[in-house]
């Protein structure tokens, strides 16, 4: 605490406070506002922009943590290109992402359109769908394995009272995929509210106007409900994006990335390059793959998606 | 529960239906609800059961709904078969200086970013919003060499000191929010009377905003609880584990024990939706208010 619009002369000894009070009140406002950003600024530039040029140089190096990094040049890049294993984990994450954002979008709007409903209790309904968003992930991916169990999972049995077949959803590659979706579609809690919170923001007026120019409930929806909830529809878009190309709890604890590979996500697969195979160098190639796909998902989504997008007040 | 009685118990008299087509669609309404809570609920009800069950039941067909034998032993076995007690106090160690960091240097930043008039601001902050679309999953191996580097490794420092610096993006910009909403003329009288920005920060703000901030303390805290990937990648020595890093070496030494593996997972799950009753306003508050004023 130097800073003291009204001086006392005592003070006037310190070198801070004697420097601080030569400056003009445009420069100490400057100084104030980077003085309360200087953590963030801070943090950025050890825990962000640091590791990122950390990582730039060893993409050009082989390291396993042992000798001094080696020097390879392209070698990192070129195996990049022709490796297998990143194909299929690419191939993986990019299918789960296609088909689980999707899928999570609608039936997270559709949950909120449920739980939006004028009915009794409904206050429990909510409580009830919101849960599964909060289990912790390692227990979550216990619980999941359990219920995917060939032999003694309740999913299996549901399907067998019903004169289903027994899946091996988790010991057949084809199968692993579904189930993945399926747990990951029980925990769209969160972008659940946020759609419910988005739903109740929209005037009820528009809805009287609207029937009153006699539209039916799939044209309130369709001309009233969705353009008023594209800003939110978005944000959910992307944030699903975002985080489907993070799986890494549920593959690596409920499958280990089998079974043959069909969910070694590419986030197991960097951590394991890295921290199993130890190559260091490898690894951060990995990262910044990861860094450029994410940034070109977020540009599209933001080119072609986001200017579709309805603003009611432009600006705000 | 009143289905019988043509759904009075359950409509709202306030909403009159007016049509056959909307009585449809009022119990077309009621049967997803209900459906769709039952699907929800089965797998805790199903997670719940089986915990209590001995190890012969669990691997039976088709499997008991209500444990017979009933075991609660399980939870005791389960929690004393690794030193759970010391994995709590380690979690509770790094959730809470976590907590203590994120509640001061998020808020901190986000008076600069929201009050404040100076040239980079803007600038700033778009690194702030691009920081927060990027998962820290980029940075584990580049950091992981750093932390390594400062001999941090197998300590809590690489999970409790980075969020002292910002408190991450997510909070910086929540608070930035909330900041917002409240009148400048209040800071400003503030001023007037002699009050220092950081006096107006830590006197007129930060008692303004304990919504917004008990808010993030329960997020950080609950990440804190949650997170495996920091925490099985910086420490080693299992004295340092934390729950998850604790349950997921658990499940991978107890292969077949279904029983207790699912215990512990319960008793690590209850704590979580205790305090979601608890602060059931602030969850709902939080998870909104990321989404929404975007």
């Amino acid at each position: 605490m130097t800073a003291q619009p009204l001086d006392k002369p005592a003070e006037e000894s310190f070198w801070l406070v004697r420097q601080y009070n030569r400056l003009t009140l445009k420069q100490r406002r400057i100084l104030m506002g980077y003085v309360f950003i200087m953590p963030f600024i801070l943090g950025f530039l050890l825990w962000w922009l640091g590791p990122a040029v950390v990582a730039g140089w060893l993409a050009f190096h082989k390291w396993n943590f042992l000798a001094a990094p080696k020097f390879v040049g392209l070698f990192n890049f070129n195996k990049m290109l022709g490796d297998p294993i990143l194909a299929q984990s690419l191939r993986v994450t990019i299918v789960f992402s296609a088909i689980s954002v999707p899928l999570g979008l609608v039936f997270a709007f559709f949950l909120a359109n449920l739980i939006n409903a004028k009915v009794r209790f409904i206050a429990i309904f909510r409580t009830i769908y919101f849960l599964p968003s909060i289990v912790p992930a390692v227990a979550n991916a216990i619980l999941w394995a359990w219920l995917f169990n060939t032999e003694f999972g309740l999913i299996n049995y549901v399907i067998r009272a019903f004169g289903g077949p027994k899946i091996g959803w988790l010991q057949d590659p084809n199968w692993v995929m579904l189930a993945f979706v399926i747990l990951t579609v029980w925990g769209v809690g969160g972008s659940m509210i946020i759609f419910l919170a988005g739903l109740q923001g929209i005037p009820q007026i528009f809805y009287e106007a609207a029937e009153i120019d006699g539209a039916g409930r799939w044209q309130r929806l369709l001309y009233v409900t969705l353009p008023m909830m594209s800003p939110i529809i978005f944000f959910n878009l992307v944030i699903g994006f975002i985080n489907s190309f993070q799986v890494f709890v549920s593959a690596l604890l409920i499958t280990n990335g089998g079974p043959q590979r069909a969910t070694l996500f590419l986030v197991l697969h960097i951590w394991r390059t890295a921290f199993s195979s130890q190559k260091m160098g490898y690894a951060s190639v990995l990262s910044w793959l990861l860094f450029a796909i994410l940034m070109l998902l977020s540009f599209m989504v933001f080119r072609y998606i986001g200017s579709r997008v309805y603003y009611e007040n432009p600006g705000e | 529960m009143g289905f019988s009685e043509s759904g009075s118990a359950f409509v709202d008299p306030k909403r009159v239906a007016r049509s056959r087509t909307d009585v449809f669609f009022q119990w077309l309404t009621l049967f997803l609800l209900v459906f769709f809570a039952v699907v929800m609920v089965t797998p805790f009800i199903w997670l719940l059961s089986s915990s209590l069950k001995t190890q012969i039941n669990i691997f039976q067909y088709p499997p008991q709904l209500i444990p017979d034998p009933f075991v609660p032993e399980n939870y005791l076995y389960a929690l004393t078969y690794k030193p759970f007690g010391s994995y709590f106090r380690n979690t509770l160690i790094v959730a809470g200086l976590n907590v203590v960091a994120v509640v001061f240097t998020s808020s901190f930043c986000a008076y600069g970013f929201a009050r404040l008039q100076f040239p980079g601001r803007d600038f700033w902050f778009g690194i702030v919003m691009a920081t927060l679309f990027l998962p820290y999953a980029v940075l584990l191996v580049p950091s992981f060499i750093i932390f390594s580097r400062l001999g941090w490794v197998d300590t809590f420092l690489p999970l409790v000191v980075p969020p002292f610096f910002g408190g991450g993006a997510f909070n910086i910009f929540l608070m930035r929010q909330f900041f917002r909403t409240i009148p400048e003329e209040i800071a400003d009288a503030a001023r007037i009377d002699g009050c220092s920005e950081f006096g107006v920060y830590w006197r007129i703000m930060l008692p303004l905003s304990k919504p917004a901030l008990i808010t993030i303390a329960i997020f950080t805290f609950l990440f804190a609880w949650n997170d495996l990937i920091g925490p099985m990648t910086y420490l080693r020595s299992p004295d340092n584990f934390t729950i998850a890093v604790g349950l997921a070496s658990f499940r991978s030494q107890t292969d077949i024990h279904w029983d207790l593996q699912l215990a512990a997972s319960t008793a690590v799950t209850l704590p979580v939706i205790l305090l979601f009753f608890l602060a059931q306003r602030y969850f709902i508050q939080g998870v909104v208010m990321t989404g929404l004023k975007g």
